[in-house]
């Protein structure tokens, strides 16, 4: 029995992955959820603004790197993301201005906005593979590490180390900063107070004489900002690479329905619901196993980790099975 | 939506000139040679073969989409399950791997479905505090088992001969006959996904078919005991004479001289013109089967669903289960084309189903010919799908006359490189332009 190395073991492999993924799953869960609150559709287009936008950040990046500026031992992204996020806004301002806008006023159905959206997907995916290529880039420049294995090893003397890369704490960091200040704004401020009046009943709403295009507007920013950000923190954390970011969708989708589409609150924990299973199901737990004095024969992995989709997957099947509105009650069917 | 639906006096030439248009498009692919086509008759039927199987599949999503406005964006999932039926069907037995593990397998996903029927049963039975803890109890169990099972018996089969094989090997049967197979295994999977998803909000089933879709190509991916993984399986049979065959028989060698022709360029074309009979076939009998149902009552029915869910509910009909009726069968017509895109390609290659290819590119074929009328998305299919193969060559060419003016630097270079991607900006251009502007698409629904 050594509960201590367990223990820490578990941290590194499990806690520590999980939390930052489901920090990353929970900024793209609020932004389908806003989107879905008050435009009233799944935007399909979500993974590829990420994606457009994580890669401005990168250009902007290179950019400030070769004329020498830096934040010490943090990534230099962090400068670069404001810019992303308004790159991205204005482009998605647009799309909303050519694209969405059209279907709003006219009322159509949701799904004929979805196939919209999917469009908009293409064009968004084609545009970052046009700028930035399909190649993978590591961008996460600064100190590696906050904690690393061996410093972990020396303080304590346990066997197993325990390391905390800088852009997981930084993506945590970030992710309650932003979360923080978001749902400040929702309950506190008057634009916020709007976009929530909005959410919950669109006639009201509009006689109480709140601006519907100016709601749209600022949804789509948040939601952008919220998508960057998320971008930006999954690539600095895992690399960049334009396809992932398309296969990210599916959590993410996963993570809103889990919390309820349209409720922030449920996406955020929606992501780390779906970030915790992910990681504890395809991890191998023979290593705490033996730890803890048992004697295993296999590796103790449910599922190999290609099948990590499999798990949002199930998740998602359960949750709409059992509980279509989600578990902190989103928009009704 | 509704109201875009109405029909329209419509030429009734527009379809017949827009198929005349297609035609003569492939046409001068294959006869001229210039900058914008290759000349080459080989490459032209290559480019129709496909493009018949793309309006197959485009046939099936149109059902979906246009008989019941179902978003299915797992395309590429029923597609990948059809192009399993090949390989398990008509490939050659593998010595020693039935022996190996095959029943232990089949017992292996025996259990599996057995616990997932288990589990609902005992959620269905019970009530109260025993339900949760008998329902983890059952699924745990099953698990397990499952695992046990399976494991030992995969390896057993993977170890087989690993280098050639060390897959389940198929029955060694005609390919034709893994066609409705194909279909009937891309039906099983639909009935799973719209028993769920059917019935929830309409963006559920799109979220839903999307995830079965990933999880459908991971398995293939790495499942080397069925499909080898990125090993691919090659060498599955065809239904028509090999081009080797052909050049080394003396009766063909002396037609394609009659023709003037050289027997390797004769054999490709006459095999490529078999398959593209049999391809055209299977594709006028599902139009017309289609066609019929359409005019059938059930087809004005499943339109009157489409048009008003709650007006058709509130006459009796059962809403949620003609949608999933419609949804297995137009998967089990996507599952269809995926085994008769094995068939013609003559390898599995798991790696290569990619959902912008073959989930989206399908709905923009749909959206462009015309959703709701099946001659409609099978002209948009083989039309998109020409233009999908020529915008490789035309696309560079276009950047280079774009660029032309520009200086020779990291920039142009940048843009000609790229040129390839520009496909994906013109497909998503193509279908907000056609969404905005022409919703019916290019031969809309009568």
């Amino acid at each position: 029995m050594d509960i201590l190395n367990a223990l820490v073991a578990i941290l590194n492999f499990v806690v520590i992955p999980a939390a930052s993924y489901g920090a990353q799953l929970a900024l793209g869960a609020l932004g389908v959820t806003l989107i879905y609150g008050i435009l009233r559709f799944s935007n399909f287009a979500h993974g590829d603004t990420m994606a457009f936008g994580a890669a401005l950040v990168i250009l902007i990046t290179w950019g400030l790197q070769a004329i020498g500026i830096s934040l010490g031992p943090l990534p230099t992204a962090l400068i670069a993301l404001p810019f992303g996020i308004a790159l991205t806004a204005i482009f998605i301002l647009g799309t909303d201005r050519v694209v969405y806008r059209f279907y709003r006023s006219k009322r159509s159905a949701p799904i004929i906005l979805v196939m919209a959206s999917v469009g908009v997907m293409f064009i968004m995916n084609g545009l970052t593979r046009l700028i930035i290529g399909v190649d993978e880039i590591r961008f996460d420049d600064g100190a590696r590490f906050l904690i690393s294995v061996q410093q972990f090893r020396a303080w304590t003397g346990l066997t197993e180390g325990l390391s905390l890369r800088v852009s997981q704490a930084l993506t945590l960091v970030v992710t309650a900063l932003t979360c923080w200040a978001l749902f400040r704004f929702l309950n506190r401020s008057r634009a916020g107070k709007a976009m929530r009046a909005y959410s919950d009943n669109e006639d009201l709403a509009l006689l109480s004489g709140i601006d519907p295009e100016r709601v749209v507007r600022l949804t789509w920013i948040i939601a952008t900002a919220l998508a960057v950000t998320a971008g930006t923190l999954y690539g600095l954390d895992k690399s960049f690479k334009v396809f992932n970011y398309f296969q990210i969708l599916l959590p993410i989708f996963a993570a809103a329905i889990v919390g309820g589409l349209g409720n922030p609150l449920g996406a955020v924990a929606g992501g780390f619901i779906v970030a915790f299973s992910e990681v504890a199901v395809t991890y191998p737990w023979r290593k705490i196993a033996t730890y803890l004095g048992f004697e295993p024969q296999g590796l103790l992995q449910l599922l190999s980790t290609e099948y990590k989709f499999a798990v949002s997957f199930v998740i998602l099947i359960v949750v709409l099975l059992f509980r279509p509105t989600g578990l902190f009650r989103g928009k009704s069917v | 939506m509704s109201n875009t639906r109405q029909a329209e006096a419509v030429s009734p030439w527009r379809a017949p000139l827009l198929f005349l248009i297609l035609a003569a498009l492939f046409l001068a692919e294959g006869s001229f040679r210039n900058a914008l086509f290759s000349g080459s008759w080989n490459t032209a039927l290559a480019i129709l073969n496909m493009g018949l199987i793309s309006a197959v599949m485009a046939l099936g999503v149109n059902m979906q989409w246009g008989y019941a406005g179902l978003f299915n964006a797992g395309v590429v999932g029923f597609l990948a399950l059809g192009g399993l039926a090949p390989v398990l069907v008509s490939t050659a037995p593998v010595q020693g791997a039935w022996a190996a593990g095959g029943p232990r397998v089949i017992l292996a996903l025996l259990v599996g479905l057995g616990t997932l029927a288990l589990a609902a049963q005992v959620w269905k039975r019970l009530s109260g505090a025993w339900r949760v803890p008998a329902l983890i109890a059952v699924l745990v169990a099953g698990f397990v088992l499952y695992r046990w099972l399976f494991d030992p018996a995969v390896m057993a089969i993977e170890a087989n001969n690993s280098a050639r094989a060390g897959n389940i090997g198929g029955l060694g049967w005609p390919v034709l006959l893994s066609w409705p197979v194909g279909a009937l295994f891309a039906a099983v999977a639909a009935w799973g996904v719209g028993k769920v998803a059917l019935g929830l909000r309409s963006d559920y089933l799109a979220i839903a078919t999307l995830g079965i879709g990933e999880i459908i190509v991971a398995v293939m991916r790495n499942e080397e005991w069925l499909s080898r993984g990125v090993k691919n399986v090659s060498g599955i049979p065809r239904p028509v004479p090999y081009e080797l065959d052909l050049q080394g028989n003396p009766d063909f060698v002396a037609r394609a001289a009659e023709w003037g022709m050289s027997p390797a360029v004769a054999s490709g074309i006459w095999v490529k013109l078999l398959y593209a009979g049999l391809f055209g076939a299977v594709l006028l009998a599902l139009i017309l089967l289609a066609e019929l149902a359409l005019k059938s009552p059930w087809g004005r029915m499943m339109r009157a669903i489409r048009d008003n869910e709650t007006a058709a509910e509130a006459m009796g009909k059962d809403v949620t289960r003609r949608h999933l009726q419609i949804f297995v069968i137009g998967s089990a017509v996507i599952g269809l084309a995926g085994a008769m895109m094995v068939t013609l390609d003559g390898l599995l290659s798991p790696t290569s189903f990619n959902p912008l290819r073959y989930t989206f590119l399908i709905w923009v074929m749909v959206i462009v010919g015309g959703s709701g009328n099946n001659w409609g998305a099978a002209l948009g299919a083989i039309l998109i799908w020409f233009l999908w193969i020529k915008a490789e060559v035309w696309g560079p060419e276009f950047m280079r006359l774009v660029t032309g003016p520009m200086p020779d630097g990291a920039l142009r270079s940048h843009l000609l490189g790229s040129a390839p991607h520009m496909r994906f900006i013109a497909l998503g251009v193509v279908l907000l332009l056609m969404l905005r502007f022409a919703p019916r698409g290019l031969v809309p629904e009568k």
